[in-house]
């Protein structure tokens, strides 16, 4: 039963996490909380399911598809309601900024697609293996293979390539970066897409694991995955996976052991008692005030 | 006062009377939010919790034991403000969004818990309230709370909490108790969004858990930051404006939000300091913008 659980809650997890990052990201190089982040979850999901049913696409494809959208939708969100307010305005009016454009794309998703829920054909075999005492469902293993690949893909990116090298030297001060040479709005803007494309992924497979895609089901999401970024310290790469495991997992068994019509309540609880407990989150960093 | 309010429905057609009602019950809670986030620079982004909180308390008073309608508007307002006083607390620790984040959770757990709340109808929602919030109320509600802003944020109390906004460690240098502040300012703040909850419930006849949603403590975070942080005339526009704007898009029917969103960015873009940033009544009757609050921020 434990054991069942802590399956479950992983899966879930992985999922937070792998939207968790796409927000710790943002907010490492800008100090954004990316509202719409949440919708670009949403779109990935749909882009997913588009394809699958108007094109039959199998499910990595379909999951490139998303990603790739997603991508550019990350990109294009950041250019026309993130980028004119840079640098010149208090950290509030970016902040209304991105929740105006997270009301944007939920509403345009409803206009598009209706607000009814939808549901992915059968394209993964949804049989499920048991080890020893524990039932595992085949998506359930996808889940945790692709976010691993993926959160291992992103480690290598930021840790090994030019372009992660900028990013890590945007987040350690924009200034500074720019000054010597960097391309910060490039960096930025791919800052954006990578994230996105981690969120759309995550998108595809939730809405084929739960079954269900509609539009509004970014805002949950995105304020879970949130949740979980803080958690772990916001601007913390292993801190946002970290945050996101551990979130789904503790919902999950709050769920088993508690009460499920407290979901939701359970997993902010758990969050204001870490933070207040740490209040740099998990694995964030105490910074020093300058005087 | 029955007089006056038979005058106006007389004269005023129920349609606007209900969005001036309305506009009213959001000035008052935009002003509680303002002194939080606007003046004091803690962000909330929960204030429909303490809404939601006043409403039920309020509802529940009255349908429950029948206590007089005044009374009832004072203890959701309590109500309200005893959970501000608990949601100040881990804000002596936190700082901006990390302090967003567990005012955005206290919100949801409120939330979630008037969902399984069997006083307060669990899903459904309470419903049958009596309508004994009037306009000449909200009215006189409205100014009342004007009054008393007005004269908080221009005393020795306000412009401490201005301080703290502005650089909270010169501010507690120069002798100022941050602590018992920014906990006064979330008491404060939480206040009025409880007595506007209470207003709210007792002018919709119906209440449900869903009306007090992460939206709408967006909505009213919009209305202080549209309006123009840490000042009394911007909350009062921004509240106005916001109240209207939705109806006035009724026009575009179900593209209303698409709208309303856009909106949001554009004027971001073209107004990144609000409308009325910092500007404070008595400069406005004036007809000056005070250089003080400008130097100030620097």
């Amino acid at each position: 039963m434990l054991l069942q659980q802590l399956v479950n809650g992983l899966t879930l997890g992985s999922t937070y996490a792998l939207i968790a990052l796409g927000y710790t990201m943002v907010y490492g190089i800008v100090q954004l909380i990316n509202f719409a982040h949440g919708e670009i979850y949403m779109v990935g999901a749909f882009v997913g399911l588009f394809l699958v049913t108007a094109w039959n696409v199998n499910l990595g494809l379909a999951m490139l598809g998303a990603m790739a959208v997603c991508m550019m939708l990350g990109m294009t969100v950041e250019r026309v309601a993130y980028r004119p307010l840079r640098g010149k305005s208090s950290r509030l009016s970016p902040l209304i900024s991105a929740l105006g454009a997270s009301i944007f794309l939920s509403t345009l998703m409803a206009l598009l697609a209706g607000v009814n829920t939808r549901r992915y054909p059968a394209i993964v075999d949804l049989s499920s293996y048991s080890l020893g005492p524990v039932q595992v469902s085949s998506m359930q293993v996808i889940i945790l293979l692709v976010s691993a690949f993926l959160m291992i893909g992103l480690h290598m990116l930021v840790r090994r390539t030019r372009i992660g090298k900028a990013m890590r030297a945007c987040s350690q001060d924009l200034e500074a970066a720019a000054l010597m040479g960097i391309n910060v709005n490039r960096v930025i803007s791919y800052t954006f897409a990578i994230g996105s494309a981690l969120a759309a992924a995550g998108g595809v497979m939730v809405g084929i694991y739960y079954n269900a895609v509609w539009p509004y089901m970014g805002t949950m999401a995105g304020l879970k995955a949130f949740a979980a970024a803080v958690m772990g310290g916001i601007g913390s790469i292993p801190g946002a996976m970290l945050g996101g495991i551990t979130l789904g997992v503790l919902e999950i068994m709050g769920v088993a052991y508690i009460s499920s019509s407290f979901k939701d309540a359970i997993a902010f609880g758990i969050l204001i008692l870490v933070l207040i407990l740490r209040p740099q989150g998990i694995l964030g960093q105490k910074i020093s005030k300058k005087v | 006062m029955t007089l006056l309010e038979q005058w106006i429905t007389e004269i005023i057609d129920p349609y606007y009377l209900r969005i001036l009602i309305l506009m009213g019950i959001n000035i008052i809670m935009v002003l509680g939010l303002n002194i939080t986030t606007g003046v004091t620079g803690q962000l909330s982004m929960g204030h429909a919790g303490f809404m939601s909180l006043g409403a039920y308390t309020s509802a529940i008073l009255t349908l429950e034991l029948g206590i007089p309608f005044w009374l009832t508007l004072l203890a959701g307002a309590a109500v309200a403000a005893v959970f501000g006083f608990i949601i100040g607390l881990p804000a002596l620790r936190l700082e901006g969004d990390y302090l967003a984040m567990v005012t955005i959770g206290f919100a949801e757990i409120v939330r979630v818990f008037f969902l399984n709340f069997e006083p307060g109808g669990k899903a459904v929602g309470l419903s049958g309230i009596p309508q004994q919030t009037t306009f000449s109320l909200v009215l006189l509600l409205t100014i009342v709370v004007i009054f008393f802003t007005q004269r908080l944020l221009s005393s020795r109390i306000g412009k401490a909490m201005y301080s703290i906004r502005e650089n909270e460690i010169a501010a507690e240098a120069c002798g100022i108790n941050t602590t018992h502040l920014k906990v006064l300012s979330f008491v404060l703040g939480a206040f009025l969004g409880g007595l506007g909850g209470a207003l709210y419930a007792h002018y919709m006849y119906y209440i449900n858990p869903q009306d007090f949603d992460f939206m709408r403590s967006i909505e009213m975070l919009n209305m202080v930051v549209l309006g123009g942080l840490g000042s009394i005339p911007g909350a009062i526009v921004g509240a106005a404006i916001l109240t209207v704007l939705p109806e006035m898009l009724r026009i575009v029917a179900e593209y209303r939000l698409l709208f309303y969103g856009a909106l949001l960015v554009i004027l971001m873009i073209f107004r990144p300091n609000g409308l009325l940033g910092d500007i404070r009544l008595y400069d406005l009757l004036k007809g000056k913008r005070k250089e003080e609050v400008k130097a100030c921020q620097s």
